[in-house]
């Protein structure tokens, strides 16, 4: 493998590490934080998806059109979404044990995909990047590399940052850590720790929506489309230790580098290596690479 | 309440056995398994071999082999675990006289293995796994659609015609992509081509730009790929989004581009193909087939309707020579192996190993439909290895 391969290789991986970093980190928001178990968080991401490609002409006909109109609607919709949710379902799993936590999110992933089916059908579609994106930079004599892709790792880049200041440098981020770590204390000093809770949960469907309506121009929609980036979120958020943003940011580009070097190098075992990285992690750190708290 | 209950099993019992008593009395229906995907990524696939069936059943007057037939479906889902519970509950509980399924290979050859079994009749309308009329074929399990190996040995002739020596496949490791990049394989080494390289990834793994990469790094004259469905939306896709398609020209098999053109758009035009059906074959029988379907169903028919409607026309073959008997197996196998099926795809030829003797075609894509540009391959016979018919 000649150098220029070998940086193009890169690239690949750290686009794809920052792609897996945006989904995954809504996940240990609430996975780490509320300490429920959400295997719904890929159906949330192939909403986003879904939104991408239905709300581009309703936002058109509306508001004008815009990427980013579009963006920002779907987004606002997202979080209005988790606030209900939370307090229809999740609200009630805070005390629950894993297994029920598990079962019922279960369900939801159920009636996302059938309402997915009855509203959208069952047919692959393709979501076009706006105009202003959509173009390709030169990359040796035979590759181009799409500017939109650029424009993904640019906005994980925005939204990894955005994170990790708002949890380390700022009051809600100290209340939210707070109550990870005790939600009793945290309560008696006046705190409403059921508001906040659905705000993180909010939030954190807001980010996992708005991964898959930046993710739906590359990766396209289709059924069943959550559940794939759904295992390998988990597996970012154990190996970067739960609750933690750090981790899963240097997680996600830790398997953005194994899985894309793994295809080139060991095609074989492209499929296990991941697990292989978790299983040696573990061994090493039992509790991730960055524990929160 | 031990009582109503006890007089309710009686009254229930009472009802079936009038009812059985009734149905007695006229002539028995032929009782039709439907074992197809209604719900999950292949649910619109399973609607239209049903909707294809249907049409050949209602164009003979609702009779096959002078007998009425009668339906029962299950949704198989295309979950493979499922499969033998639910193809058991057809045979055993349903009692039915023909097995018609399924979509998915994996839940196909579980099918495939219960009917050989039990000596069920059974016809897939879809399933190309090669076991199905290879290592696992039996007298009484017929397919109407293809092998994985007819469209990739098909392409591999066209690609070595046109002269093109070095070529990198890329496709998801399992049965289907392996069995599809075999056929290709055969055919073009045969012809005097080279694959340089074999590309793979676990299915259904849709990030592609690593190994994108690697075939940019090999620069083969040409790519041969099977994917499907998602997976091949995003291919095609990304192909172009590297610049790729520009430099090395793409080739697959015909699921690349089938059902998939909407969400491909412009970056799957001009791309080559190979696949026993093709949009405007524009024959009288194929014309009149389209026209039907899209009165009767308000869709446009696919590939997928004709292999249906073409698994109806296997049935009537076979039950006309035996007249609507369907313990006579060797003669409806007889019937079946003399018969030329006068299918929309164009007319084809039951081979001894029970799989369609079938025209490929090569065709184009361009303005959304898969254009006819040639015929690929004449006649072209899956080997049906490791079959002991």
């Amino acid at each position: 493998m000649d150098f220029s391969i070998f940086l193009i290789q890169c690239l690949n991986a750290l686009q794809y590490g920052l792609l897996l970093f945006l989904v995954a980190s809504g996940l240990t928001l609430i996975f780490g934080i509320m300490g429920v178990i959400n295997l719904a968080h890929g159906s949330f991401y192939m909403i986003g998806a879904y939104m991408a490609y239905a709300l581009a002409p309703i936002v058109g006909a509306t508001l004008g059109g815009g990427f980013f109109a579009t963006l920002a609607v779907g987004v606002v919709l997202a979080v209005l979404l988790g606030y209900v949710l939370e307090w229809a379902f999740f609200s009630f799993l805070y005390e629950r044990e894993h297994l029920q936590q598990v079962l019922m999110t279960y369900g939801l992933i159920l009636v996302f995909e059938e309402l997915r089916s009855l509203l959208a059908g069952d047919e692959v579609h393709g979501v076009a990047p706006p105009d202003f994106l959509a173009g390709t930079l030169a990359l040796g004599d035979v590759m181009t590399y799409p500017v939109y892709r650029l424009f993904i790792s640019g906005v994980c880049l925005a939204l990894a940052l955005g994170m990790y200041f708002v949890f380390t440098r700022t009051r809600l981020g100290m209340m939210i850590r707070a109550g990870s770590t005790n939600r009793e204390m945290v309560q008696s000093l006046g705190i409403d720790i059921k508001f906040l809770y659905r705000v993180v949960f909010a939030a954190g469907l807001g980010v996992a929506v708005l991964a898959g309506m930046v993710a739906a121009p590359v990766s396209s929609v289709y059924p069943n489309m959550g559940d794939s980036v759904l295992i390998i979120c988990f597996v970012i958020v154990v190996i970067g230790g739960i609750g933690s943003i750090r981790g899963a940011l240097l997680a996600a580009l830790l398997i953005g580098f194994v899985d894309t070097f793994g295809k080139v190098f060991l095609p074989q075992a492209a499929g296990v290596l991941v697990y292989v990285l978790m299983a040696l992690i573990l061994l090493w750190k039992p509790d991730g690479l960055f524990k929160a708290g | 309440m031990t009582q109503t209950k006890s007089r309710l099993h009686l009254i229930a019992a009472a009802a079936i056995f009038c009812a059985s008593a009734a149905s007695a009395q006229t002539q028995p229906k032929l009782k039709v398994g439907l074992m197809l995907p209604y719900t999950g990524t292949y649910a619109s696939l399973g609607t239209a071999i049903e909707n294809g069936f249907k049409q050949f059943v209602t164009e003979q007057g609702g009779k096959l082999g002078g007998r009425e037939i009668e339906f029962v479906k299950v949704d198989d889902a295309s979950d493979p675990s499922k499969a033998t519970d639910n193809v058991n509950k057809l045979i055993k509980r349903d009692n039915v006289d023909v097995l018609i399924g399924s979509v998915h290979s994996g839940v196909a050859m579980a099918m495939a293995k219960v009917a050989k079994d039990t000596g069920t009749l059974m016809i897939v309308p879809n399933a190309g796994a090669g076991a199905i009329t290879g290592a696992m074929c039996a007298p009484n399990v017929f397919r109407s659609s293809f092998s994985m190996w007819q469209s990739g040995y098909a392409m591999g002739d066209v690609m070595a015609k046109k002269g093109i020596k070095k070529v990198v496949t890329i496709t998801w490791k399992y049965a289907a992509g392996d069995e599809s990049v075999g056929g290709f394989k055969e055919a073009f080494e045969k012809g005097g081509g080279q694959v340089v390289k074999e590309l793979n990834l676990p299915f259904p793994n849709v990030e592609f730009q690593a190994l994108l990469t690697e075939i940019a790094a090999t620069k083969p004259d040409a790519v041969y790929t099977f994917f499907a469905g998602g997976g091949a939306v995003k291919f095609v896709k990304d192909y172009a989004g590297t610049g790729l398609k520009k430099s090395i020209p793409l080739y697959g098999a015909g699921f690349l581009t089938d059902g998939t053109l909407e969400a491909q758009g412009a970056d799957a035009d001009g791309l080559l193909t190979t696949l026993h059906y093709a949009d405007a074959l524009n024959t009288p029988r194929d014309n009149a087939f389209r026209l039907a379907y899209a009165k009767a169903y308000k869709l446009q028919p696919d590939v997928y309707a004709v292999q249906g409607y073409d698994a109806a026309q296997m049935l009537g073959v076979g039950l006309a020579a035996v007249k609507g008997d369907t313990t006579k197996k060797a003669e409806f196998a007889a019937a079946l192996h003399k018969a030329k099926i006068d299918s929309p795809r164009g007319a084809f030829t039951i081979s001894k190993f029970n799989n369609p003797v079938q025209d490929i075609y090569l065709r184009q894509v361009s303005g959304k439909e898969n254009k006819l540009v040639s015929i690929a391959s004449k006649a072209l016979t899956d080997p049906g290895r490791g079959c002991k018919l």
